[in-house]
């Protein structure tokens, strides 16, 4: 009579999230991906630089149709988003909890919080033209509006401490007011984002609205920089990154190359638990300007 | 029928502008001599020397930023902003007081028609000042804190001098910035007379610095480790290069740079309105305006028409001395500037287009270019895809609004666009496709202190005007 034997573990090699679609990266090169005390947790996908490009055509496909939902529809579809992941929080929980090596109950902390940014920015669908955006007292007889308007295809280096409030509340800004992103994942904590990932893929974001890539920022990061069809660039995921400041420069200089409208990494990874200013959303934002006279 | 309608020559009096043989640099509220090589300004209508004007170099550079740094430390960023309003309203005032002197003197330095200096330009830098000094003790509700920068390093272009010097001045100081200006090295001179006009107003010594000099004086400015912002207009070529060099830095930047706008009409477009728009929309300032409607595109089925309109409209403009008050095209700013509209209309000939200028006669000394239109012109063509910046006009067709769109935006500039139809709902859609910062609709080339002006894509980023244009100058502004 055989013996019981332990239960092999299903190891699982997650893939990149482009288009709607979950493909493996086109380099073939996967990594592992190590809990926070050094165990085998799972094989994440290497993204490579035609990963990048094809995600950025990706996210170039869907930006128009994005941009032209209504404001009350992308905040209803971003809604959408957190009840997800409230369906889904014993998963996110324990992506969570093996990334970042939190007590169990830390990590739900931690999925509260990403739920509850994810409600405030899909209030701000509708909210932000308001705030942000102008009627003008010319001096003549114009009618003269001022309203903020998506900057486009923006590439978006996640936070590599804060795998998944801090990826939320990077992405979240971005796409509310209609941008299209690519996401390169904290390197060495992916799995949360390969969690949002799934959960996005079941809800009503469109295909390529969203488009994550699992790697290395440094690597992927100047691709993106260089993207003469990327519109602009959050660097915040290689703030305390060893060679970061140095990468940042780099990215800064080759974004200069279509004028790409660049956030800046901090020094150090912000507190995500702290409410979040507008320039999240407002750094990924152009003024458009509009005249037509009046009386005649 | 012989009534010749001729214009009698109706030249603005010179006489009230009294420019200095030699201008030093004006650093910390007095002039002073540089220690570059200086360089002369000429009036381009007639190639004549008008002054020899100090260039600055790295060290006198760093003694503006000096000043700058102590005026905004000691002074300006701890004045209650009611206070620094009231020099501002100074300021306009003066503008005010001074406008036709101001007006004649940039004529006379750029080559633009006295009629626009007098009637846009001097009015709107007078407007600018007022708007922004207004802001200076009401910060707290701009959306943006009420925190300044610090010193702001500004590079100006010259096609409108002492306007873009406005754009870039009235908000910096209203915000409680310091700032060191370089003004164009062919046209320092109103922002000399500018300088003047601080001292006349007892604005403290050292918040405003004006550095006069070349390329070299304003990589001096954007390299300096002491300045905190900076504020360009000029080429996308230029922009691109100040957007590097402040790559690992922490210095604020905004940039107003080229464009190459569309400005569409419809077959249902109010015609006569709309062949003046066109015609103010690449004419007007001899077409050295960065959003200038460069590309016509014209609905296939009135095209004809419409051209014959615009033919026989620029056949009345009037091209030449501009200090004659019924000038409307002046001189090009400079001999550079010429060769660049002349390769470029020669590529334009040479790629297949069809030239078109009304016949006029152009003075024999300066530096003139007749207004032109190109007929069969695509959208490959270096005419239709590169700034021209001079009074030259590409013409192209479509069938369909989507047509219109695609070609209005397949360019890497984002600047402004405009729209000719009477068609609301068309206005409003096609508003809103356009990738662009100003859209004109049924009017062109209009602007207004209060009006956010700026750039998409590769025109640049930041807005100047406007509640918006704060936010350039302020900490919570980012």
């Amino acid at each position: 009579m055989a013996r019981e034997q332990a239960r092999i573990d299903v190891r699982k090699t997650y893939k990149l999230y482009v288009g709607g679609a979950f493909p493996r990266s086109e380099s073939g090169y996967s990594y592992e991906v190590h809990d926070s005390k050094g165990g085998f947790l799972a094989n994440a996908s290497l993204a490579s630089r035609k990963d990048a490009r094809d995600a950025v055509v990706a996210a170039r496909k869907a930006q128009s149709g994005w941009a032209g939902r209504t404001a009350y529809n992308r905040g209803q579809v971003l809604y959408r988003v957190a009840e997800i992941i409230e369906d889904r929080r014993p998963q996110f929980v324990a992506a969570v909890r093996s990334s970042e090596g939190l007590s169990a109950s830390r990590a739900e902390a931690v999925v509260d919080a990403t739920v509850d940014r994810l409600v405030w920015y899909a209030g701000w669908a509708d909210k932000l033209t308001q705030v942000v955006g102008n009627a003008n007292p010319v001096a003549g007889p114009f009618f003269n509006l001022s309203t903020p308007e998506p900057t486009g295809v923006v590439a978006v280096l996640a936070p590599q401490g804060s795998s998944l409030l801090g990826l939320v509340s990077t992405i979240a800004p971005a796409i509310v007011t209609g941008n299209t992103v690519v996401v390169v994942s904290s390197y060495a904590r992916p799995l949360p984002a390969v969690t949002l990932g799934e959960a996005l893929a079941t809800s009503d974001v469109p295909g390529g609205v969203v488009n994550i890539l699992t790697g290395d920022a440094l690597s992927v990061g100047p691709w993106l920089a260089s993207h003469m069809d990327v519109n602009a660039i959050d660097l915040g995921g290689l703030a305390g990154v060893d060679g970061g400041a140095e990468a940042a420069v780099a990215m800064q200089v080759a974004a200069a190359d279509n004028l790409k409208r660049v956030r800046r990494a901090p020094a150090t990874e912000p507190d995500w638990t702290r409410e979040p200013g507008l320039d999240a959303m407002t750094d990924f934002l152009e003024i458009k300007t509009v005249w037509h006279p009046m009386g005649v | 029928m012989g009534i010749d309608f001729d214009y009698a020559p109706a030249p603005e009096s010179t006489g009230i502008v009294d420019i200095r043989q030699s201008y030093g640099l004006f650093v910390d509220g007095r002039f002073r001599d540089g220690h570059g090589t200086p360089f002369k300004t000429v009036n381009p209508a007639t190639e004549e020397v008008l002054a020899e004007v100090a260039e600055a170099d790295a060290s006198d550079v760093d003694a503006a930023v000096r000043a700058a740094r102590s005026a905004y430390e000691k002074v300006w960023s701890r004045m209650p902003g009611a206070e620094r309003a009231k020099y501002l309203f100074r300021i306009a005032r003066i503008i005010q007081e001074r406008g036709r002197e101001l007006a004649v003197l940039e004529s006379i330095d750029n080559g633009k028609p006295i009629r626009e200096a007098r009637d846009v330009d001097v009015p709107t830098v007078a407007a600018h000042f007022f708007y922004y000094a207004g802001w200076a003790d009401k910060l707290k509700h701009s959306g943006y804190g009420e925190t300044p920068l610090g010193v702001a390093g500004q590079v100006i272009p010259w096609n409108f001098p002492l306007l873009m010097l406005a754009w870039k001045v009235a908000p910096a100081l209203a915000c409680g910035n310091t700032v060191v200006l370089k003004p164009a090295e062919t046209t320092p001179l109103t922002a000399l007379l500018f300088a003047e006009i601080c001292q006349q107003a007892d604005l403290p010594p050292g918040v405003v610095n004006i550095v006069t000099g070349a390329g070299a004086t304003g990589q001096a400015i954007v390299d300096h480790q002491g300045v905190d912002k900076i504020a360009f207009t000029g080429s996308t070529g230029v922009g691109k290069a100040i957007a590097r060099s402040v790559a690992g830095t922490d210095k604020r930047v905004t940039l107003e740079l080229g464009g190459k706008a569309a400005n569409i009409v419809f077959d249902d477009a109010p015609v006569d309105q709309a062949v003046e728009g066109v015609v103010t929309g690449i004419f007007f300032n001899q077409g050295h305006v960065c959003c200038a409607g460069s590309r016509l595109l014209v609905q296939e089925s009135i095209a004809d028409e419409f051209l014959d309109r615009l033919k026989r409209r620029m056949a009345t403009l009037r091209v030449g001395d501009p200090l004659d008050k019924n000038t409307d095209v002046g001189a090009i700013n400079s001999a550079a500037q010429l060769a660049r509209i002349t390769e470029l209309t020669e590529a334009g000939e040479a790629e297949g287009a069809g030239r078109w200028s009304p016949e006029c006669e152009l003075p024999s000394r300066g530096f003139w270019f007749p207004p032109t239109l190109f007929t069969e012109v695509s959208t490959a063509h270096r005419i239709a895809r590169e700034e021209i910046f001079g009074p030259v006009l590409s013409v192209l067709t479509f069938r369909t609004p989507d047509e219109a769109v695609a070609k209005a935006n397949n360019t890497p500039y984002g600047l402004s666009a405009g729209v000719w139809t009477e068609k609301g709902s068309r206005i409003l859609a096609m508003a809103g496709q356009l990738r662009a910062g100003v859209v004109w609709a049924n009017t062109f080339n209009k602007f207004d202190p209060t009006s956010p002006f700026g750039g998409y894509k590769e025109s640049g980023f930041g807005r100047e005007g406007g509640r918006h244009g704060l936010a350039a100058y302020l900490e919570g502004g980012r």
